[in-house]
């Protein structure tokens, strides 16, 4: 697709993907390939992995210094965990008073079952304003159903004002990370895109633009001013909401969040229903072990919160969309459930192996990395090629789980969901309970799983089996057969050993071993 | 069926039923372990803590300046001596600014996002500085007016009083304040981590800070 020449945001094509391509509603990740085909491609990218690879580092360690400075780490991570869990308990307690809180407040409150009803919602509040255009708070929600793309359908020109959302959507892209979505661009790709996409969108980047991340940074200060100074309208997401008082909450650092929740008439926030909080208290935990497990600061240098509507200061108008989309049906997994404890620092991201290798697209979603991998699946469900894949993104290592600040035990439920992929089970779609069929693909893994079994259970077969192919170790292949034959594309087959080890040991011992 | 009846039913299927001898949210919440610190220091005293901010707000790029009520106006006079106009609070101390010679913009209801993007700096006061974390909050109070007049003006100037007005911890702060207020806290001038992940400052937010600690010296 081409970009029209209105100014109006054009779809990020994302090339090799279809024009369009969306995140989570359903059917849209069919669009995404396999994760080991697409992370295959990213590999080989040496742009990509060293970009990759020098922000990771970078930020790593920070965040280690920053989370040794508090002496009481492993204790607001467990009462944050504890916090979250109560919290999912007891959601419908909490979102009703919630929702109460917010209209008291001044608030409307909205409910969303998918991602086609949040945009449907928020277009129409758009559309009622009489404005076309809208200024974004870089929101995860909003980016998870597509929200940019059902505004524009409908007319209305969505602009992204964080500056790696900036960088994405000039650059006609894909967000890579959860909190620096443009972690895959170094300087000089980011000055060329300003210097050829700006000037498409509102003011263009000076001539001689550098790059020099301070002169970028003053480039997208310059573009995105004449939009806040005239917003009507923003749309954000929120970091957390609390039932209690009905307080919204958005940590930043740009000061572009400020200009959105402060200067235009109407505020629309598309919130997860997980992120409610019971009291003003808990933010105690989350305040501390958010900005330093995300960016690595002590605090963020900006964070807003408000409660409904201020007289005289800020948006006469606030709505809140809160958003279902696959959240219920995570909450009804037992082990699946603690993903919806993520409170989206990507601590996770930047630590895993994986990602720093893959990148974040190769995830086929706007959750990429490790929790990208819990998350996804669950959220959309395992039925297209990228969400099957995605449990088996990781090598278990569990450094994710050790940086969580709020103990997701992410290896768990990658094996769980593996579990599922593989054998089918019980899962939760849409609100409905549902028997999952065994994937295809899986048909070689569970039949030697089967053949093990069986052998394993009979001592007497075990034996003759050892027997035969210990004498039979010199024919052994490098590579296995059939559907075996993936398995070696990376892996060494073990040797055989000359004599079974029951036999040696009855040799030598004179007993059963 | 409504939407909202439906998510909520939703999750109540997912979850389990309370069980009737169980505890009600506010009784189990309460029962939550909280061990973690109120304070990361016991031993500190207001002067620590005091000098903790600074250090904390000069390391994200605030400039910290000290002084007493008879040395605020000189010091304010020198902070503003480059800018033209000075937007201000409805309630400011009138002699703070006694020494200034800039233009005095009182913000008004009716000025608008452009009108305030035409003046060089502004005064405020505070709700309350957390020394931990180097951060400021203010609560939209008579001292510190609306949001929007200390984030368009790219100079923010700050009084802190000191030590009535500093918290030691992030706990102490929101013990403090009033959440149905508008709320900003603000750790440093506006920064981006957005280019490899490397720390900038200035974007849109005000990209001077200063922070004046006003207190006996």
């Amino acid at each position: 697709m081409t970009r029209t020449d209105l100014g109006m945001p054009a779809f990020p094509p994302a090339a090799p993907f279809p024009p369009g391509a969306t995140f989570p509603p359903g059917a849209t990740s069919q669009a995404f390939p396999a994760f080991p085909e697409a992370a295959k491609e990213a590999v080989r990218d040496d742009v990509l992995r060293a970009n990759l690879r020098r922000a990771t580092h970078t930020i790593r360690d920070k965040r280690a210094r920053a989370v040794t400075e508090l002496a009481d780490w492993d204790r607001l991570r467990a009462a944050g965990k504890a916090v979250k869990d109560h919290t999912l308990r007891h959601l419908d307690h909490y979102l009703l008073q919630l929702e109460a809180a917010v209209t008291a407040a001044g608030g409307t409150v909205h409910w969303a079952a998918d991602a086609e009803e949040a945009n449907r919602i928020v277009t129409a509040l758009v559309l009622a304003t009489g404005e076309r255009e809208v200024v974004k708070v870089k929101s995860m929600a909003t980016q998870e159903t597509g929200l940019n793309e059902a505004l524009e359908a409908a007319g209305i020109a969505a602009y992204e004002t964080d500056l790696a959302e900036l960088i994405v959507q000039l650059g006609h892209d894909r967000p890579s990370h959860i909190l620096v979505p443009a972690i895959h661009r170094n300087r000089d790709e980011i000055r060329d895109i300003f210097r050829t996409e700006m000037a498409g969108w509102g003011r263009p980047a000076p001539e001689d633009l550098g790059d020099d991340p301070r002169e970028l940074a003053e480039a997208a200060r310059l573009h995105l001013r004449e939009k806040f100074l005239r917003a009507k309208v923003a749309v954000s997401g929120a970091n957390f909401m609390v039932a209690e008082t009905g307080t919204m909450v958005v940590l930043e650092s740009e000061g572009n969040g400020r200009m959105c929740l402060t200067l235009p008439d109407t505020l629309i926030s598309v919130v997860g229903i997980e992120k409610v909080v019971p009291t003003f208290r808990d933010l105690e935990i989350f305040l501390q072990t958010l900005p330093r497990s995300s960016t690595a600061e002590r605090m963020n240098p900006y964070t807003t919160m408000w409660t409904g509507t201020a007289d005289g200061d800020g948006p006469s108008a606030f709505h809140l969309v809160l958003l279902d989309n696959g959240r219920t049906d995570t909450l009804a997994d037992e082990t699946g459930r603690q993903a919806l404890r993520c409170i989206r620092c990507s601590a996770c991201l930047n630590v895993c192996p994986v990602y720093e290798r893959a990148g974040g697209h190769a995830y086929g979603s706007v959750y990429p990395g490790p929790i990208g991998a819990i998350l996804s699946p669950q959220l959309r469900g395992t039925g297209s090629d990228i969400d099957a894949t995605l449990p088996y993104a990781s090598t278990l290592c569990g450094a994710c789980y050790e940086v969580c600040p709020v103990a997701i035990d992410i290896p768990e439920v990658l094996v769980h969901l593996r579990e599922r992929v593989a054998q089918g089970g019980p899962v939760t779609r849409a609100g409905i309970r549902v028997r999952l069929r065994p994937a295809h693909g899986h048909t070689a893994e569970r039949a030697a799983m089967r053949a093990a079994r069986l052998l394993l259970d009979r001592p007497g077969a075990l034996r003759t089996a050892e027997r035969l192919l210990a004498r039979a170790r010199r024919l052994r292949p490098r590579r296995l057969p059939g559907p075996g034959r993936a398995w070696t594309d990376t892996r060494t087959l073990p040797d055989l050993p000359a004599e079974p080890f029951r036999d040696w040991w009855l040799r030598e011992r004179g007993t059963r071993p | 069926m409504t939407t909202r009846d439906r998510i909520l039913a939703r999750i109540r299927r997912a979850v389990p039923a309370p069980a009737p001898d169980e505890a009600t949210p506010e009784a189990a919440l309460a029962a939550i372990p909280r061990d973690y610190l109120r304070v990361h220091d016991a031993t500190w005293t207001p002067a620590r803590t005091a000098d903790l901010l600074a250090a904390n707000l000069t390391e994200y790029r605030a400039k910290v300046h000290r002084t007493d009520e008879a040395g605020l106006p000189p010091l304010l006079a020198r902070l503003l001596s480059g800018s033209r106009t000075v937007l201000i609070p409805p309630a400011l101390p009138p002699h703070w600014l006694s020494g200034t010679s800039a233009t005095l913009v009182p913000d008004q209801e009716s000025s608008n996002a452009h009108d305030l993007d035409g003046v060089d700096s502004t005064v405020t006061g505070c709700a309350l500085a957390i020394a931990e974390t180097g951060t400021i909050v203010l609560d939209g109070g008579p001292d510190q007016g609306r949001r929007r007049i200390t984030l368009i003006p790219d100079h923010h100037v700050c009084v802190v009083r000191v030590p009535s007005q500093v918290v030691d911890s992030v706990p102490q702060a929101l013990e403090r304040l009033d959440p149905t207020r508008p709320l900003t806290w603000i750790s440093g001038p506006s920064a981006t981590s957005d280019i490899e992940l490397d720390r900038v400052e200035g974007v849109h937010g005000p990209r001077t800070l200063d922070v004046i600690l006003l207190g006996a010296q």
